[in-house]
């Protein structure tokens, strides 16, 4: 089966779900590529590469905004390569590829997918909805090739020895006033500490912290212990803390050793992105709150109580 | 300034729903509700249609029952609504969906057309992109912060890492992620005027729209199931010690 990841670059590196969709593809497939979006190091087509790429199709779209472009070039490869699957990453650029690409060769994409599973001729795509509750198994049934939006984290990316791919430079195909949208400047914002998606440690705080200012207990008690900070979606929306802080199913899905919900009552939203954690303990003043439900450890209380007296306990220790 | 807001009514993510056994597709009570996250959409809209003078248009295809959900966005100040609800599009997908609304936008012609960036309960996620690609747009996503000057669009578009500022001639589509404005209430003058306001429901056949449904979607759902559970553990009532016994998990975890 021939299978094509789609990898955007970013500061330099292809993204880490690129990597972790790629290390799925090669164990559905034997002839797996990436359809590379970016300026191309070096060090991307090493790691794209090692992850199982065979042969990287790269695109440099200058300062254009490359959606319309990469869909275009996608379409026409895909007419002369035939490949069976293309997979994208729940991620901005990734689903603007996927749904103009869909858009342009009228084919379906089965998003969220959580998993993929390809036996006896069929391709099929698993995804959780009720929170998380309940699998959905579905099946392409029309032409190809079939697009897939898979979830973060879903599969963990393991390199191999790779080698140097056979790279194929792609031109960016004129697409007319669809392909007008130009980037002007880009912004990072850097959070200190370690990336929510590597932490070991998340300490996430919801609306239960009260306000911005109390939210920096959250911080504080994340710096103790190595960990990233994540917030719910209420927070964010309230502007309390960039969304790149976000946790959830429009935000990030993280699974680390160790997840700390801080006044966060648990929404079905939330809880997608932070249920495979090792284990989870929650706070909140609410007995009922769902995210009890999932949580290893359960206190029932008043976060501005509970939070200060483990801060003192941990700095106790040293 | 004609600004298309696409918009949708979504059963009230506060009561579960229920998946029909036999097809699989969702059980829609007749309450609906319009989805939260549009309303970003519609002020968005509203604000850009009032800086420009402008109109604003909202576009929906969902099962039209009793258009609550729309009369909601319309009681926010929009000027109209199209909603699509034909029989014939049950079971259909996300690609069906934006040729749907594609084709009732060019029918009314649209200067800016803006949209959420997924909806809460089918969480496709790229419909609006399809929608661009079939209207010939450029696709100005997940923005945060959009506004208008003489003809073109400017938008902080939310990445991975932090924003890009990205600018595109009109006409454009743009989503708006929740938090990008702050939606306005419904006045009570705007709920009463809401209801003299005019929502056309033309049929798939008038807006030139092939009715597939389910079986021209290419996607078939084999099967539903419970997913694995996560029990949950103890849960302990905080007695002014609850703090020790989160240090033993942690230690038991090895973090600290």
């Amino acid at each position: 089966m021939r299978i094509w990841v789609f990898a955007e670059e970013v500061d330099g590196l292809p993204t880490s779900l690129s990597l972790e969709m790629l290390t799925k593809a090669t164990s559905l497939g034997d002839q797996v590529a990436a359809f590379l979006v970016g300026t191309g190091s070096a060090e991307t087509m090493g790691l794209l590469a090692a992850h199982g790429a065979a042969t990287v199709y790269h695109l440099d779209p200058g300062d254009a905004l490359p959606s319309s472009g990469a869909a275009a070039a996608l379409a026409e490869l895909a007419g002369t390569e035939n490949p069976d699957l293309i997979l994208f990453g729940l991620q901005p650029t990734d689903r603007d590829v996927a749904g103009r690409l869909a858009g342009r060769l009228g084919v379906p994409v089965l998003s969220n997918a959580v998993d993929i599973i390809a036996d006896e001729g069929s391709i099929r795509v698993l995804n959780e909805i009720l929170g998380g509750t309940t699998l959905v198994e579905t099946a392409f049934s029309g032409k190809g090739p079939h697009l897939i939006v898979v979830r973060p984290k879903s599969f963990t990316a393991e390199p191999g020895d790779g080698g140097d791919p056979d790279v194929v430079a792609v031109a960016l195909p004129d697409t007319g006033h669809s392909g007008s949208a130009r980037v002007i400047e880009r912004h990072t914002e850097t959070a200190e500490g370690p990336k929510l998606e590597e932490a070991a440690v998340v300490v996430a705080g919801g609306r239960g912290m009260g306000d911005e200012e109390h939210f920096s207990v959250v911080e504080e008690l994340a710096g103790l212990l190595s960990a990233a900070v994540g917030a719910s979606r209420a927070v964010v929306d309230a502007g309390w803390v960039p969304y790149s802080l976000q946790v959830g199913q429009t935000g990030r899905t993280v699974k680390p050793t160790v997840y700390i919900a801080l006044g966060i009552s648990g929404a079905m939203q939330h809880l997608v992105g932070m249920k495979d954690s090792g284990t989870i303990i929650a706070i909140n003043k609410d007995e009922e709150a769902p995210i009890f439900g999932i949580a290893d450890l359960g206190v029932v209380g008043d976060v501005h109580q509970v939070v200060p007296k483990l801060i003192e306990a941990l700095k106790a220790r040293g | 300034m004609k600004i298309a807001v696409c918009v949708k009514q979504i059963p009230d993510p506060a009561t579960p729903y229920e998946l029909d056994s036999e097809n699989h597709f969702v059980v829609r009570p007749d309450d609906q509700v319009l989805d939260d996250t549009d309303r970003y959409g519609v002020e968005m809209g509203l604000q850009l249609a009032e800086a420009t003078d402008g109109e604003v248009v909202l576009v929906s295809m969902s099962p039209a029952n009793n258009l609550q959900g729309i009369r909601q966005a319309l009681a926010m100040g929009a000027d109209k609504a199209i909603v699509i609800d034909d029989e014939a599009l049950r079971g259909s997908g996300a690609l069906v969906t934006a040729r749907v609304l594609a084709a009732a936008i060019e029918r009314e012609g649209a200067d800016l057309v803006i949209a959420g960036t997924e909806s809460t309960d089918g969480y496709v996620g790229v419909v609006p992109q399809m929608l661009a690609e079939l209207l010939g747009m450029p696709a100005m996503t997940f923005a945060r912060k959009a506004e208008l000057t003489d003809g073109t669009i400017r938008i902080e578009r939310q990445t991975s890492g932090g924003y890009d500022v990205v600018e595109a001639p009109l006409p454009a589509l743009v989503t708006a992620t929740s938090g990008s404005v702050e939606p306005r209430y419904p006045t009570f003058k705007g709920i009463m005027g809401a209801k003299q306001k005019p929502i056309e429901q033309p049929s798939c056949a008038e807006l030139g729209v092939e009715s597939v449904g389910s079986a021209g979607s290419g996607q078939e759902i084999v099967e539903v199931r419970p997913a694995p559970e996560r029990t949950a553990g103890v849960k302990i009532q905080d007695e002014g010690d609850a703090h020790t016994e989160i240090i033993k998990l942690l230690e038991q975890a090895k973090v600290i």
